[in-house]
């Protein structure tokens, strides 16, 4: 069975705001009977003052799918309606002290399940904006869709590129199989790479651009390393983790890596693809270390 | 409150005697078969011993026809691949759709490999078209595999007289009986089939030991190649405690048919028609009256598995689900989706699968037990009103992205 939180079960065992809502005047459906997963967020909201003042679910699914949406109902409840759109589905996981990877999607159905609510209420048609595709990469909860649009996005070629920019296939390599597929499909689909393709570039050492024509100065450079790790903070702070500038020196940027990053068993393949990105931005080949290799002062 | 484990075809409890048979083979006769010593000697009387039950059970006509391994999937992989190797001239497999992974997974990759696969559809109640079978026997056919009974529904595959057929043409036949072994009378003496897997764990066993049947005669290539063991049919120091407790199972098993085929099966239908007697809205699936003593498999509609599934683990009641959720995929069970039932019933199968240690007590409990739990997921449910299901469900409730 599922490892789910002690949250978790209680929500499923005893879920809050089931069933109809008499009164309601924003009501969501999402979800697909096909994947096991459906839910109808239904809102009683205060027209003058846009605050939900109650919310009930119906929900046809899994246990997380259940406490998903009893949580929801609890967040949402005395909010008003920009403050509830700003949840995101992380922090129903959060609220619930986590999710099994597999179950992201639960939470995931939440969210759109407001949004779809509150479109309704306001008058407007909500579309779904995301594709949601099989599972992938279990260990870091990745799916088929985000693999390929990554892959197509950034022309990338191999398992470990794959890995640098999404982390799929960096810890146990059992979807490695799953992933080499999905670059197989993205290749041939490219234009102009029928039978006829180049060689592909050595994958393991990405060609550095162009180095611009004229040499970096310090200040400039600290600037261009400090935009790389913004773009990539987002993306581990969903881990909850994050990464900050420790020092530069020569050819060496050496970062703090923080919470979940910190020792996990991601921390290569994070900073290898931290690096990759500093290479592409700097124009010059460079090393990223984590902040404990930093040579002690004399 | 006692727990009821009604998930045998997941896996079974080894029986007693099983384990204290076992239990020398860890400590006074460690010995290795191969060895020329006491120590080695005493086990390989063991193994032989254990050959020779396994051998009874299965009604094979020689016991080197026994090659142990180390489990179900093994033994599928190790049949299918060898009759790959050893006529390298066929390129083709035939199987079925409702196969368990350890076939499925392996063809869906034979495949990518460049061989050719052909799955036999199953109907509405999970049985195949034998015309549609005779129609793709042909010279290219390197293998025919079909299940003998199926792990979700537990319905009864004709596998004899499909390996009559095949036979008939020169094909090889192998079958994963990894359900139907201890549960149905076998007599492969009189059959044409080639081969058979079989599981330890699913006749009180332990897990880890599996056995494949190899007819003499039959063409072989070793999946494990190494030392001499199983005759170099599958190198590896033999599991010899697994082996000796599968040997006593596999004798238990003989003295139980009888029992399974009465006593259980009749617990099997008293807790089947006590649940759809009592709860509206949920069938059967498979072929009712040709199905293993052991398996009901209920879809209940409008709710999900999963759910039911840890409802019932709150009461103490095991069982197991078809939906999506609990395989970590994103579709329910391939078996309910090949005999085309509904999503809405599809993702809400429960199978209930006894063994001979259940009792007409805890049946009573799991009736008792499981109307209440369905009605209150329907409760949650947006394809259910206070009145039963949603007049038109699919339009009372057609979400974004159905
Ligand atoms: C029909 C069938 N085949 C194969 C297997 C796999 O057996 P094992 O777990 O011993 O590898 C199972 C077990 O779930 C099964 O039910
Ligand atoms: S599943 Fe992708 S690395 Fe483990």
């Amino acid at each position: 069975m599922w490892e789910y939180s002690d949250k978790v079960r209680e929500h499923f065992f005893q879920p809050r705001n089931s069933g109809p809502l008499e009164d309601a005047n924003g009501i969501g459906d999402v979800g697909s009977i096909q994947c096991g997963d459906a839910l109808r967020l239904m809102l009683k909201v205060e027209p003058e003052t846009d605050i939900i003042l109650d919310a009930h679910f119906q929900t046809f699914g899994c246990g997380s799918a259940i406490a998903s949406s009893s949580a929801l109902t609890e967040m949402v409840k005395g909010k008003t309606l920009d403050e509830a759109l700003k949840i995101s589905n992380q922090d129903i996981a959060d609220f619930l002290d986590g999710l099994p990877p597999e179950k992201m999607h639960c939470s995931v159905m939440g969210r759109e399940a407001l949004q779809a609510a509150i479109a309704n209420y306001r008058g407007e048609v909500w579309s779904d904006d995301h594709e949601e595709g099989a599972l992938i990469c279990k260990c870091f909860a990745i799916d088929a869709v985000m693999i390929e649009d990554v892959v197509t996005a950034n022309n990338l070629n191999t398992v470990e590129e794959v890995t640098f920019y999404t982390k799929a296939g960096g810890g146990c390599a059992s979807c490695h199989e799953g992933i080499e597929e999905i670059l197989a499909k993205v290749k041939a689909s490219r234009p102009g790479m029928g039978e006829t393709s180049p060689p592909a570039a050595c994958p393991a050492t990405p060609e550095a651009p162009k180095p611009p024509a004229k040499k970096l100065s310090i200040v400039e450079k600290i600037k261009k390393i400090e935009e790389v790790l913004e773009s990539v903070r987002p993306m581990l702070q969903r881990d909850h983790g994050d990464v900050e500038l420790a020092d530069v020196q020569g050819k060496k940027i050496y970062v703090h890596l923080k919470g979940a990053c910190s020792g996990c068993m991601m921390e290569a393949a994070t900073l290898g693809g931290i690096q990759q990105k500093m290479i592409e931005a700097l124009g010059e080949l460079v090393q990223v270390l984590p902040s404990s290799h930093m040579p002690v002062e004399a | 409150m006692e727990p009821i484990y009604l998930d045998n075809n997941a896996t079974t409890r080894c029986d007693p005697a099983v384990v204290e048979a076992m239990l020398p083979f860890f400590t006074e006769h460690f010995g290795n078969a191969s060895s020329i010593h006491a120590f080695g000697s005493e086990v390989g009387k063991a193994l032989k011993k254990a050959r020779g039950q396994v051998q009874a059970l299965l009604g094979a006509e020689h016991d080197s026809e026994i090659i142990f391994t180390s489990c179900g999937t093994e033994s599928d992989s190790t049949a299918i691949l060898s009759a790959l190797k050893a006529q390298p001239e066929r390129n083709t497999v035939i199987t079925t759709v409702v196969e368990h992974p350890a076939i499925l997974t392996l063809c869906d990759w034979l495949e990518k490999e460049g061989y050719i696969v052909h799955k036999l559809k199953v109907d509405k109640k999970g049985r195949i078209d034998i015309d549609e079978y005779k129609s793709l026997l042909n010279d290219r056919v390197a293998i025919v595999s079909v299940m003998w009974a199926n792990n979700e529904t537990g319905t009864i595959f004709p596998v004899e007289q499909m390996a009559e057929l095949a036979s008939a043409k020169g094909i090889m036949f192998h079958t994963d009986a990894v359900q139907a072994v201890g549960k149905i009378p076998i007599d492969l003496k009189n059959t044409k089939i080639d081969m058979l897997s079989l599981s330890g764990h699913k006749l009180h066993a332990p897990k880890g030991i599996g056995v494949l049947y190899l007819r003499r005669g039959c063409r072989f290539r070793p999946l494990l190649r190494g030392g001499h063991q199983e005759r170099g049919r599958r190198a590896g120091t033999e599991n010899s405690a697994s082996i000796v407790g599968l040997g006593v199972a596999c004798e238990l098993a003989m003295q139980h048919m009888a029992e399974e085929n009465t006593t259980v099966k009749a617990l099997r239908d008293r807790l089947e028609k006590g649940l759809l007697s009592q709860i509206t809205h949920c069938f059967p699936t498979g072929d009712v009256s040709n199905r293993l003593p052991n398996t009901c498999n209920i879809a209940f509609e409008y709710i999900e598995g999963e759910a039911i599934l840890l409802l019932l683990n709150k009461m103490g009641i095991a069982g197991s689900s078809g939906s999506a959720c609990t395989s970590g995929s994103l579709e329910p069970s391939h078996v309910m989706r090949a005999m085309g039932i509904p999503y809405t019933a599809a993702h809400g199968t429960i199978r209930f699968s006894l063994s001979r240690y259940n009792t007409e007590a805890e049946v009573d409990r799991v009736i008792e037990a499981v109307p209440p739990i369905i009605a209150q997921l329907r409760k949650l449910s947006p394809y259910w009103t206070d009145k039963g299901p949603a007049a038109s469900p699919e339009a009372a409730f057609a979400p974004t992205y159905a």
